[in-house]
């Protein structure tokens, strides 16, 4: 590879393009150009139909301006299945490799590719598929299951959206121009400071994050602020759907947590741009200070992920099992412990720095510790199913799934926890397998149930069920099938990210996982037809009642879609089953009385910002600094023009609302 | 309309309490969680801080056979900057205490005052750097200095800010009055600009009066 001849010779074309050329985009990888005549044949298609049908327009004022938190919901599970496809790519794509790469074989990949695909996978799936999905389900449950209109601050709502898309674009970049950074995911140095990965890689891993986290931050502040402030009259703490107070939870964490990945990170930034000594071998730096850093993030970041899900579980099995769910307050507090206790366990990820025996044996049995209430939460979701009268919907099975599926992650959790096992477990495949199955099993299961959940209440009609369990029977058997052989191979003492093997006797292990991973990605391709049939037979899956599961909390008492207001009139709450309580006591739906509802007004500021923040990174990412200055002014030039608009809310007049729910009447009427 | 039992059944029950509805609009004072919502945020920047402060503690002893703390701070330049930002904090103080009795013209005065004693915090320092870095004691220098000047250098960029934010608060002013809105906003840069008054008193204990006693 040698560098294009403008980039030696030229000094101006650096000053435009700092480090970029053309040497920058990879045409000798036929895959990832491969992928690049795809992506741009999509794209364009996508630009087409949009510029044909004459929905720009719609798209701007509807969606990507708009403040609704139902809205933002959408669109960041939009973003995390679109960044999942990308992900689960970057999977199958090492399955395939280490299944190959056997008797003197190099596989298919190069190590250069190789080496960012598993980093990749690692930060997208992480970042931009778990992160935006959940909290798309927070952002569209929360304010209807507390009975708020929207979230506190609407505006920020938007912004973090697309801070969290403008980190993903950042992050879909590095595949077409440049490179990703090869690492592993949390890109320890000193491999990660300049002198071992001189190139763009790590910066496109370091400003998508910066960036992305920013969003991700703002959001939990937004999500605790509404929790604690814009609850319905009547909503005391302990009256609060199990969701919100795991959610409450999760985003204390990632209030707590975030501000660390970004000094961390920003501190990274310095030794890569300015030279300082923080991580580096020489000068008095402390490679290990990052690696303690990174988890004192990551660890809670873990937590943060399934947290919210456990709430969807809960609400699940209490709805399924038609039942209020058994131990509310043990379940509260025992997700209360999980968190604090998320943050006392971080060292466990590296026994093996050698911090000595009394060290490794508290975050040893800190670890161990965590299994307790999360125990006591299995068997509260047990205790409700007993006796309950169980229907067993597509969430239902998702739930069971799970519990099945994440109880042997935890016990391989609590083996991993033990030091001496540790120092023989670590960086080895057991240990991917450990977290694939807490993960997959946890997060993932959780998703697929809130996902056929939630779905009605999103659009109006359910999901279908024939291609939704061949999807389920496809993930769970094809996770079983493609992890469990990773336990084995993690027993034998095979560790992680390698690219060739030489022992011949492990490629049969190996073989197995791919078949698994190819099984996943039938699950996947079924609930895309899933969704599709779904929506090609939406008049058949109907649902005009808002309520098709016989649900248990607040979001059901409101039609499916919910109006733009959420509620005509604020609920009241006396009952932490809120709308079990209002069923049982023969509530009757007001239909007249109706007034005006205030509402915050769409802006378009966070695309902008959003739009500048892209541009800011690329400009760090290439040195190109007069783009990095130029689009760091705009950002600070918009954010304060931006507060010079004090007009940021208009009413819904009382006729319009008064239409919306005269249909509604109309709809419940016909139907019985 | 429809008939009263029913809209009186969603509403009230049988003693007058509210129901399942409240019957009117409850009035959301605008901004109410803008408070709540500023302090979660402070709180996550004093968690960045703290970061910073482990980073020091940590590499704070690593000179790399460069210049410590002994040969490179002056301490009555740092009390004189420390002087600087706890007056600046007093008269901020002072702005909110106008800003309550709705005088347009004293809380911008004070307003102004702060500005300018952040200023002076900011060219002290600057020049503290500059002298640093003359004297061969770059952030480059040694692990000590990287952690010294991101530890320090962050809190200098968050004045920056917090004086940039000032001056578009007092156009705000300028322009508006003391409205609640800019009430509101004068009030979360108050907190701000206390919080990073705390966050120095901490790097001038723990970075400069104990690194002479190190």
């Amino acid at each position: 590879m040698s560098p294009h001849p403008a980039s030696e010779n030229s000094g101006i074309w650096k000053l435009i393009f700092g480090r970029l050329d053309w040497s920058a985009v990879p045409v000798h990888e036929p895959i990832v150009m491969g992928t690049f005549v795809a992506v741009v044949i999509g794209g364009v298609a996508i630009l087409g139909i949009v510029t044909k049908y004459r929905l720009w327009g719609w798209l701007w004022r509807d969606w990507f301006t708009t403040v609704d938190h139902k809205r933002i919901g959408i669109m960041y599970m939009i973003l995390g299945l679109i960044m999942f496809l990308r992900g689960f790519a970057d999977a199958i794509m090492m399955r395939l490799q280490q299944a190959w790469a056997f008797n003197g074989s190099e596989g298919y990949l190069n190590a250069h590719h190789y080496d960012q695909i598993f980093t990749a996978h690692g930060v997208i799936m992480i970042f931009f598929v778990a992160m935006p999905m959940i909290t798309g389900i927070m952002n569209y449950m929360v304010p209807l299951q507390i009975g708020a209109r929207d979230v506190s601050f609407p505006f920020l709502n938007n912004f973090s959206f697309w801070m969290t898309t403008a980190g993903a674009v950042i992050t879909m970049m590095s595949l077409f121009v440049g490179e990703f950074a090869r690492t592993g995911w949390l890109a320890y140095p000193p491999l990660s400071g300049i002198a071992y990965s001189p190139g763009v890689g790590v910066d496109y891993y370091i400003w998508g994050l910066q960036i992305a986290g920013i969003g991700t931050l703002l959001s939990g502040v937004n999500l605790i602020a509404t929790i604690v402030k814009m609850r319905a009259p009547g909503m005391s703490m302990m009256k609060l759907p199990i969701f919100v107070w795991t959610s409450l939870c999760s985003n204390i964490l990632i209030v707590a947590a975030f501000p660390v990945l970004t000094a961390v990170l920003a501190l990274l930034s310095l030794d890569r741009y300015v030279g300082t000594a923080f991580f580096t071998n020489d000068m008095g730096g402390n490679p290990m200070m990052y690696v303690n850093l990174i988890w004192i993030w990551g660890h809670p970041e873990v937590y943060i992920l399934i947290l919210p899900l456990f709430g969807v579980f809960s609400e699940v099995t209490s709805t399924f099992s038609s039942k209020r769910l058994f131990g509310y307050s043990s379940m509260v507090y025992a997700t209360v412990v999980i968190a604090i206790l998320s943050y006392l366990v971080w060292l466990h990820h590296f026994f093996t720095m050698g911090s000595g025996a009394s060290v490794n044996s508290f975050f040893g049995i800190t670890t161990m510790v965590i299994s307790i209430p999360t125990g006591a939460k299995l068997f509260n979701w047990l205790f409700t199913m007993y006796r309950g009268r169980i229907r067993f919907e597509l969430p239902m099975m998702w739930t069971v799934a799970f519990m099945l599926t994440f109880v042997v992650g935890g016990m391989t959790g609590v083996l991993l926890a033990v030091p001496p096992a540790d120092f023989v477990l670590h960086n080895s495949l057991f240990l991917i397998a450990h977290f694939h199955n807490v993960i997959i099993g946890g997060v993932l299961f959780g998703l697929f149930a809130a996902i056929n959940y939630w779905w009605p209440k999103a659009f109006g009609f359910k999901l279908e069920t024939k291609w939704g369990k061949r999807s389920f029977w496809l993930w769970v058997v094809g996770f079983w099938v493609a992890f469990m052989p990773l336990y084995v191979l993690g027993l034998m003492g095979v560790t992680r990210r390698m690219r060739v093997f030489d022992d011949p006797s492990l490629q049969i292990w190996f073989q197995i996982a791919a078949l698994g991973a190819v099984m996943i990605a039938a699950g996947i391709a079924c609930m895309f037809i899933q969704f599709a049939v779904s929506i090609m037979n939406r008049d058949k899956l109907r649902d005009t009642t808002g309520d098709p599961w016989d649900g248990r909390t607040l979001e059901w008492a409101t039609s499916s879609p919910p109006p733009d207001y959420n509620f005509a009139f604020t609920p009241v709450i006396h009952d932490g089953d809120a709308w079990a309580d209002m069923k049982k006591r023969g509530y009757q739906r007001p239909v007249s009385g109706f007034e005006p509802i205030h509402m915050p007004s769409n802006t378009g500021t966070g695309v902008i910002l959003a739009g500048l923040s892209v541009a800011f990174g690329v400009g760090m990412i290439w040195y190109m600094w007069w783009l990095a200055g130029l689009s760091f002014i705009g950002i600070l030039a918009v954010a304060i023009g931006h507060t010079f608009n004090y007009k940021r809310d208009f009413y819904i007049p009382e006729d319009v609302v008064e239409s919306t729910e005269g249909e509604r009447t109309r709809s419940l009427a016909m139907q019985g | 309309m429809a008939s009263a039992p029913t809209v009186d059944a969603a509403f009230l029950d049988k003693d007058g309490n509210p129901l399942f509805h409240l019957e009117h609009e409850p009035h959301h004072p605008e901004g109410s969680s803008t408070m709540l919502g500023f302090w979660i945020y402070l709180m996550s920047d004093c968690l960045i801080f703290a970061c910073l402060f482990a980073t020091y503690a940590v590499l704070g002893g690593n000179y790399a056979a460069g210049p410590g703390p002994k040969d490179l701070f002056d301490l009555p330049l740092v009390a004189l900057n420390t002087a600087m930002l706890l007056f600046s904090s007093i008269t901020y103080g002072f702005a909110m205490l106008a800003m309550e009795k709705n005088r347009v013209a004293a809380t911008q005065g004070w307003l102004a005052i702060t500005g300018l004693f952040g200023l002076a915090f900011l060219g002290i320092e600057l020049y503290e750097f500059a002298h640093l870095i003359h004297e061969g004691a770059t952030p480059m220098r040694s692990g000590f200095l990287s952690a010294f000047f991101a530890l320090v250098g962050t809190h200098g960029l968050h004045v920056t800010f917090g004086i940039i934010w000032l001056v578009t608060l007092m156009a705000q002013v300028a322009k508006k009055g003391l409205i609640p809105a800019n009430q509101r906003r004068l009030m979360c840069l108050s907190m701000f600009w206390h919080f990073l008054d705390v966050v120095w008193i901490g790097v001038f204990t723990f970075v400069y009066l104990m690194g002479m006693l190190r």
